[in-house]
């Protein structure tokens, strides 16, 4: 079997590219029809959230922006399946899910534009800090799941009183130490995680065969834990394979690898040309499967939703645009000297000498002792 | 002699060793068709095959891993770290393993492989892509370290890592790839282990590397119209440092001052600082002076032109070296 193209045998899919329920032995999405709106929103406003973001990345209003442009349904799907007390990891490209866990999503431009290092509400949100070194995250969110285990957050027979971890990665992240590490001890300790592999097909250049000859989530398996694939451009199949994985891991089931099949439709990030490295049909085929327009087709058909409400729909999300610019734009560079007291608990003397000595070399230049020098450092 | 730019030379010199060593393996992410994030192995791999041009899984520590089992089959391993920042996963294998076979063995078993690491700041980038690690490489045992600043040095120090027999960190200064200059492919290179005084000047020796050297040169420019003689030392090997070629500038000078993007802490700069003391105790007018980043991890790109040394960083430190 090739491990670049989807095999429908194995790919949980409730909902096709056509827009048209099917049934799977196994899975099956309840919602109703507002619920799969409230989807086709959470989506939509998730992808004009990343257009808006790599316009103004063109702009140079941010220095780099990792889009997730194919991607919303794996991310819609799987954070709307989360309990209240479940938390997120995430990797770097995970703004839907983000924007469904209520964080401001000015805060997601900070770390792009260069003026902090993501600074949101990773607890309050439970949208945790991004992570830019592939796979490192999955070991933290092990490590908090084993911890949730431990304050007696896993068994208790509801979402309310029970709690698990998502891990989002990508395929490309499947081949680091850390990941394979965290497959162990999320096995070894029956942790509560759900490891949640966005495979878009490619990790910048290349392709999925590089990383693995069988299918991601058939992985799992010999690390001892269940592992599905699911049609990541479904988001009622996601949604149901997601909300089960969850459901068995706050039950105290332990680990599930999910692996969402989808596409990256963008380049990697505004960085990349993947015209050097990938055909263009390949993304004319992924066109057509793409997450949002089954959904409008589905709801279409069966009459859940008019052209009054894609019109509205299309106006909350170009209001959250132009939100979001005018906020990006009013993002300020910190101040280096206050982050001099960001580096440890327990400031040292060495380094409160060395902030002093940024201090007066600056002010230096402001009693005009340079005069010509002063706009570069204040630049 | 070809103008180029430092990375288009670095190109040229990978070219060239694969072009005369058969055994010369190339392997990294992303380096084949995309020719790297930063297209140094462009075309490489359309014209030497993927065998010997060879896009690695997403695992540094198994890169290098399997560049330390290469190598002992003769293979010349020259593998690609992408950024400064994603050399950790290979940490391991690059302190535990390939630093220490040669030692171990008794000197039988040989490891030349080259890890390529674009590193330091400078290029507005988002956090762990403005690294600049040399001191932990520098500080072990059995590793050669250094940094070309020119396209000149780049395309000859790649030729001359590769062709070494010890396990060498290459590290480009990734905000110079652009900046051009002339090669000249014919000229019989300085050796691999050395340092170059690259401006003469009486007053104070400059003693930096990789991409502070141009930051020197045009710190010692400006001085020069306040009537300030700089001399300016390319250091070029980290690891063995060239004490000698120091020695004999801040001998004539009296004054030093270490340049480098690393924090300061435990930086090169503390090395240099202590051999100068040590050989030219009677010479010196001034304590050695340091300009480094801050200690603090690399703050976000907004402020990265605050942390990094500049010209007006280096002439103050030349002001006060003065003032002794
Ligand atoms: C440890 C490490 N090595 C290399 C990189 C450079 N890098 C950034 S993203 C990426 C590809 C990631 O691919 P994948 O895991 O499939 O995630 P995707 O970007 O497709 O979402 C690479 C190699 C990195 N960030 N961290
Ligand atoms: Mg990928």
């Amino acid at each position: 079997m090739s491990p670049t193209t989807a095999d429908e045998t194995d790919l949980v899919q409730l909902l096709t590219p056509e827009g048209e329920r099917v049934q799977h032995p196994d899975y099956q999405f309840d919602g109703d029809d507002a619920e799969i709106a409230g989807y086709l929103r959470d989506m939509v406003l998730g992808r004009r959230l990343d257009t808006e973001a790599t316009a103004l990345q063109r702009q140079g209003e941010l220095g780099l922006w990792a889009s997730l442009l194919g991607q919303e349904a794996a991310q819609v799907g799987s954070a709307r399946a989360l309990g209240p007390n479940d938390v997120v990891f995430p990797s770097y490209r995970e703004h839907a899910v983000a924007l469904c866990m209520g964080v401001d999503p000015v805060d997601l431009l900070g770390l792009f534009r260069g003026v902090d290092l993501g600074d949101w509400d990773a607890e309050g949100t439970r949208f945790r800090n991004y992570t830019l070194v592939i796979g490192s995250q999955t070991l933290h969110a092990t490590g908090y799941a084993m911890a949730l285990e431990r304050d007696g957050m896993v068994g208790n027979g509801s979402a309310e009183q029970d709690a698990a971890v998502v891990a989002y990665f990508g395929d490309g992240a499947t081949s680091q130490g850390d990941v394979n590490e965290s497959f162990v001890f999320a096995s070894s300790y029956n942790a509560p995680v759900v490891f949640f592999c966005q495979n878009n097909q490619w990790a910048i250049s290349e392709p999925m065969s590089r990383q693995s000859r069988i299918p991601l989530y058939r992985r799992a398996s010999g690390f001892g834990f269940p592992g599905v694939r699911v049609d990541g451009n479904d988001v009622l199949a996601v949604r149901a394979v997601t909300e089960r994985a969850l459901d068995r891991a706050r039950n105290g089931g332990g680990p599930t690898l999910v692996e969402a099949y989808t596409y990256r439709m963008g380049a990697h990030t505004t960085s990349d040309d993947p015209s050097k490295y990938r055909l263009a049909d390949e993304l004319e085929t992924w066109r057509l499967r793409d997450p949002i327009e089954r959904v409008k087709a589905l709801l279409r058909t069966s009459g859940a939703a008019d052209e009054r409400f894609f019109a509205d729909l299309a106006q909350e999300a170009d209001d959250l645009a132009a939100d979001l610019r005018r906020r990006c734009l009013q993002l300020q560079a910190p101040d280096l000297h206050a982050m001099f007291a960001d580096v440890y608990a327990e400031q040292t003397d060495y380094l409160t000498a060395q902030q002093q000595t940024f201090r007066e070399y600056v002010d230096s230049f402001e009693t005009g002792a340079d005069q010509q020098s002063t706009t570069e450092v204040s630049r | 002699m070809t103008r180029m730019t430092l990375g288009k030379a670095l190109n040229a010199g990978l070219r060239r060793a694969l072009e005369a060593d058969p055994k010369v393996l190339l392997a990294g992410e992303d380096i084949g068709k995309l020719g790297g994030v930063f297209r140094i192995t462009e075309g490489l791999q359309k014209d030497f095959g993927e065998h010997r041009v060879i896009d690695s899984p997403l695992a540094e520590s198994g890169i290098v891993g399997t560049a330390v089992g290469m190598a002992m089959r003769g293979y010349r391993p020259v593998v690609e770290i992408q950024f400064d920042g994603f050399v950790y996963p290979a940490y391991d294998q690059i302190v535990t393993q390939l630093a220490k076979f040669h030692f171990r063995t008794r000197g039988r078993q040989r490891l030349p492989v080259v890890i390529r690491i674009p590193y330091a700041g400078g290029i507005g980038a988002i956090e762990h892509h403005s690294e600049s690690p040399e001191a932990y490489f520098a500080h072990t045992p059995g590793l050669k370290v250094v940094t070309c600043a020119t396209p000149h040095d780049a395309y000859w120090m790649i030729q001359q890592a590769i062709a070494s027999d010890d396990p060498v960190v290459f590290l480009e200064p990734k905000r110079r790839y652009h900046d051009k200059g002339e090669v000249d492919e014919s000229a019989s290179p300085l050796p691999l282990h050395q340092a170059q005084v690259v401006r003469p000047g009486r007053d104070v020796t400059l003693l930096a590397y990789g991409p502070m050297v141009r930051t020197c040169l045009d710190a010692a420019a400006a001085a020069e119209e306040e009537g300030r003689d700089l001399e300016v030392v390319d250091l070029r090997t980290l690891s063995p440092l060239d004490t000698a070629t120091v020695v004999a500038s801040v001998q004539r000078t009296g004054r030093a001052v270490v340049v480098h993007e690393a924090q300061q802490n435990l930086g090169l700069g503390a090395e240099l600082a202590a051999r100068i003391s040590e050989h030219c105790f009677y010479n010196l007018e001034a304590p050695v002076l340091r300009v480094a980043g801050y200690d603090m991890p690399y703050p976000p790109s907004r402020v990265e032109h605050q942390y990094l040394p500049d010209l007006d960083r280096v002439l103050d430190a030349v002001d006060r070296s003065m003032a002794y």
